[in-house]
């Protein structure tokens, strides 16, 4: 095993275990904050497949902004810590969606990753993407690069909107 | 490129990385006790005292009985608290603090990593600490502690965009990311910083308010993510005891008391990569190179250390709404104007 694959099963560990915490913890709170651990590991392995600003953005955004909006979120919302969702039958029915659901998702993304053409091109040593990205963006892309700023637009309208105080 | 004289000294292997590891830490704690001895010796004489003066000559071994007491201290844990987070919190944000150390040019043969992408990596590391502050002040379960670490992640997040717009300014004039190459770009005589605007004709002295504007308010937007005077409500100490730190006793305290110092250096030292040249020396070639570089870079951030104690020790402290106003209602609008200007000036060039 080289350096290449011991750091590639750090970071896949770090992933999945925290991903676990995540689902399977009883308190929201530290649901949250295992996502912190979610979010490092994904960004450390796009830094390990040499896609480094996708990794940095993976933490400005998530880290950065959702997660923070999530802690918020669940802090300033009281009576969430502590909420029970398996009792009755509104509980049982709950828990069978989710398993279905669950299923399903695991059945095709199954399916994706066994019938899917993976490009596997030669690895080279990329070593500036943001200049390739940021061309690509004012270029090829520009139709989905301007609808995202639309779309955040329009949000940051509608924060505004419901944030006003009604007269 | 070879940037780091570490890997030609002892080769691209695991003793190489560990050696460009431990070497910012090292740095960090010998810069984190002078530091200390600072705030306590300028603090004093800006209030005509002496300061500490029984340990050691002019009391200059104090912070080394500051650090020994803090590692004999009992360390408490709140029963109430939750004790994984509870201890946990210290790391992140110590980790976080010297992350950013990560990409910091100390000299053009000593970067820890020459990543192409080095200030956009500064921003973004810098989020881990606003998790770390909240874990923190949650798992505390004191309201003091709540109440502070709330006002401390308001109180980034609101900054970070004037913050970011500064950043976005220096990228646009640079054209780079890359921290070595920003500096390399200010080479020259001290005109060349990006204070009075980069190299290039002397049209460039028309843009001198916008240039000197986006470091004023990068001064003003990293005292504030620093958690320094006059923007530390987050502890103020006559409202909320000391914020969401409250809790936190002997060794965890002196982590986040070395992570506040280790962002003051961070801060400081990207206000001098992005405004002041870096490790460039200001007059051309006179005292230029390697070593010179390191004295340049530390003398230049060490002055900015200096201006963040002395404001510390002048001004008093922002109420909340003051500080939500200043940070979104004169920075912000500012700094927009101050973006655009650069951008049409680096379109100029």
């Amino acid at each position: 095993m080289d350096l290449f694959e011991i750091i590639f099963y750090f970071f896949a560990a770090i992933v999945l275990v925290s991903a676990l915490v995540v689902v399977l913890s009883k308190n929201i709170m530290y649901s949250a904050f295992s996502l912190l651990f979610t979010f490092f590991g994904v960004a450390g392995l796009f830094v390990l497949l040499n896609a480094d600003f996708v990794g940095i953005t993976q933490i400005m955004v998530y880290v950065g902004g959702i997660l923070v909006l999530i802690i918020f979120g669940v802090m300033i919302t009281t009576k969430v810590t502590g909420v029970d969702i398996k009792e009755g039958i509104s509980g049982k029915l709950q828990y069978a969606g989710a398993g279905i659901i669950t299923l399903l998702t695991a059945i095709f993304l199954s399916l994706m990753f066994i019938n899917g053409k993976w490009i596997t091109g030669s690895s080279t040593d990329v070593h500036a993407t943001i200049h390739q990205i940021g061309t690509l963006l004012m270029t090829k892309y520009i139709l989905a690069f301007e609808a995202a700023a639309i779309l955040l637009l329009i949000a940051f309208i509608g924060a505004a909107l419901i944030g006003r105080r009604k007269a | 490129m070879e940037t780091n004289f570490i890997y030609s000294l002892l080769g691209n292997n695991l003793l190489g990385y560990l050696a460009v590891c431990i070497l910012p830490l090292v740095f960090l704690i010998v810069y984190a006790l002078v530091a200390i001895l600072g705030e306590l010796k300028i603090g004093a004489f800006m209030q005509d005292r002496l300061g500490p003066m029984r340990t050691g000559p002019w009391g200059t071994i104090q912070p080394i009985a500051e650090v020994v007491k803090l590692l004999q201290k009992e360390n408490i844990t709140p029963d109430a608290a939750s004790k994984f987070l509870f201890n946990l919190a210290p790391f992140i944000i110590f980790t976080a603090a010297f992350a950013a150390f990560a990409v910091i040019p100390f000299s053009p043969k000593f970067v820890p990593s020459g990543i192409n992408l080095g200030l956009f990596y500064i921003f973004a590391i810098g989020s881990f600490a606003v998790i770390g502050i909240f874990m923190g002040g949650w798992a505390s379960n004191n309201k003091y502690s709540l109440l502070g670490a709330v006002r401390s992640v308001a109180q980034i997040i609101s900054y970070e965009i004037p913050a970011g717009m500064a950043i976005l300014s220096i990228a646009a004039l640079a054209g780079t990311l890359d921290m070595n190459e920003i500096i390399t770009k200010q080479s020259g005589w001290f005109t060349n910083w990006y204070i009075f605007g980069g190299s290039g004709s002397a049209l460039r002295i028309l843009f001198l308010p916008f240039t000197f504007g986006i470091f004023v308010i990068y001064l003003i937007a990293s005292l504030a993510e620093t958690n320094r005077t006059p923007f530390d409500i987050p502890e103020g100490e006559s409202e909320i005891v000391a914020g969401y730190h409250t809790e936190y006793s002997g060794m965890k305290f002196a982590m986040f008391f070395f992570a506040e110092y280790a962002n003051m250096f961070v801060v400081s030292a990207l206000l001098t990569i992005m405004f002041f040249g870096g490790w460039n020396s200001p007059f051309g070639d006179f005292m230029s190179g390697p070593i010179w570089a390191v004295v340049w870079f530390l003398g230049k951030s060490m002055s900015f250390i200096f201006l963040q104690i002395w404001l510390r020790w002048t001004l008093p402290r922002l109420r909340v709404d003051q500080l939500m106003y200043t940070g979104w209602k004169v920075l912000l609008p500012i700094s927009f104007v101050c973006f655009f200007a650069i951008a049409l000036l680096a379109m100029l060039k």
